[in-house]
């Protein structure tokens, strides 16, 4: 299993039955495919859907279905499509129960950089904003490094922020991590590493629970 | 009896050089690609489109980028388009971005014969820096203007010739939106049915919207489905 579907497998997890939840772009995408009753969740894409059903292939593909991510997909029974001002009213208005996003950095106390890269990377703000800042749970899934293996996880973002305060808990492939008021803490280690090893490759330091670590 | 079809050339003939036009869609879907190829044609320039991307490059708005008709863009992503992005930062273009649901809440406003909105959203981000903050109830709130334009260009699926518009699935995004917030309002369909056939509960934008309504007789392979996109 790829780094990026073991932090989609976990990520998954994380989704009660009869939650309303939207996915960003990259490794949010995978999370379907591990829900343990996809058919319970409601999945949103802020393009104008409501219980978007997996992703098409195959040749029946709808050229008026896409998702925010423009993937094809279906519909899963119950759902229903809307403007772009509802789309995003669901979102302003709470009624989006967990958000996935992907990052660029994000910080001990739950900032989230993730849109502009100044001079660098400028694709614009999207969905990001939104969802980050009204999502009743922002879960941030991302890989635990840069690709040149500098920290992601900082004790402040260095990059313009998406949102402030945001994030609740974070889920890489190598520890899930929540944000509380004491700081950083670490709930779970991943079984391929070691404490040692996630200190080393976390920018900033963070609480963990006495004795065994849980793992995943 | 109202008929509010026309042929796609007078309808457009109504776009003039440094106009600010609305464009339906979000990518391809809902975007009026052939009206997009005709206006491109008629030759206007220093245009100000408003759209929610830029397409991909060689398709829709990406091709009036490309030919240098375009002033200016406001939009909330591009990511999809290099092109548009490189243009962006050689600053051939000049790029408003908002958060997709903020621009799309000040095109409705616009349409809805408000103001502008007031929001939190991007309060603690770099977007205060260019914003009027005003204080509602001791919170801090941006206040964003209402977005209006000289002309919309929508896509929709079927029309009546009154120009009552039924969209497709996630077709549907800033059309309706946009057709509320200008002062001339052009739809492309690819069915017209006679006035009193759709269900009025089933009009998903009510005629008095629209002011012309041009029935494609075929799609180009810009409305099928993209083999980028395909698993």
């Amino acid at each position: 299993m790829s780094y990026k579907h073991k932090i989609a497998a976990r990520a998954a997890l994380e989704v009660q039955p009869g939650q309303v939840i939207n996915l960003g772009i990259g490794i949010p995408t995978m999370i379907p495919d591990y829900l343990p009753q996809p058919g319970e969740v409601l999945i949103q894409a802020e393009n104008g859907i409501l219980g978007i059903g997996p992703r098409c292939c195959g040749g029946g593909e709808d050229r008026n279905l896409i998702d925010a991510g423009a993937n094809y997909v279906t519909l899963a029974a119950g759902a229903s499509c809307f403007d772009s001002a509802v789309s995003f009213a669901i979102i302003r208005s709470g009624r989006v129960d967990v958000s996935f996003l992907g990052t660029l950095q994000v910080s001990a106390n739950g900032d989230l950089a993730n849109w502009i890269i100044p001079g660098q990377m400028t694709p614009g703000i999207g969905g990001g904003m939104e969802l980050a800042q009204k999502a009743r749970r922002l879960i941030v899934t991302t890989a635990h490094t840069t690709r040149d293996g500098s920290p992601k996880i900082l004790p402040r973002c260095t990059l313009p922020l998406t949102a402030k305060g945001c994030v609740r808990t974070i889920i890489t492939e190598l520890a899930v991590f929540d944000v509380t008021p004491q700081g950083l803490m670490l709930r779970e280690l991943a079984r391929e590493t070691s404490l040692d090893e996630v200190r080393e490759k976390t920018g900033v330091s963070f609480l963990y629970p006495e004795g065994e670590i849980p793992r995943f | 009896m109202i008929d509010k079809t026309l042929p796609i050339e007078e309808a457009l003939a109504a776009v003039r050089d440094g106009h600010t036009v609305m464009v339906g869609g979000f990518g391809a879907p809902g975007t009026p690609f052939l009206l997009l190829d005709h206006l491109l044609q008629q030759g206007v320039r220093d245009l100000t489109l408003v759209k929610n991307d830029a397409n991909e490059p060689g398709m829709g708005i990406s091709r009036l980028l490309e030919a240098g008709r375009v002033r200016a863009l406001i939009a909330s992503h591009i990511g999809l388009n290099a092109t548009a992005v490189t243009m962006m930062n050689r600053r051939e273009i000049e790029v408003q971005l908002y958060p997709q649901g903020i621009l799309a809440e000040k095109i409705r406003a616009g349409g809805a014969g408000l103001l502008g909105i007031l929001t939190d959203i991007g309060i603690d981000t770099i977007l205060r820096e260019s914003r009027q903050l005003i204080s509602v109830g001791g919170r801090e709130a941006i206040l964003e203007p209402a977005l209006r334009a000289d002309i919309a260009l929508i896509h929709a699926a079927t029309a009546d010739r009154a120009g009552n518009l039924v969209f497709a699935r996630s077709a549907r995004n800033f059309c309706p939106l946009m057709a509320m917030a200008a002062d001339r309002v052009i739809v492309e369909v690819e069915a017209v049915v006679p006035t009193g056939s759709l269900d009025p509960d089933g009009v998903h934008l009510p005629g008095a919207f629209v002011d012309h309504v041009v029935v494609l007789d075929q799609l180009t392979p810009d409305y099928g489905v993209l083999p980028q996109h395909v698993l």
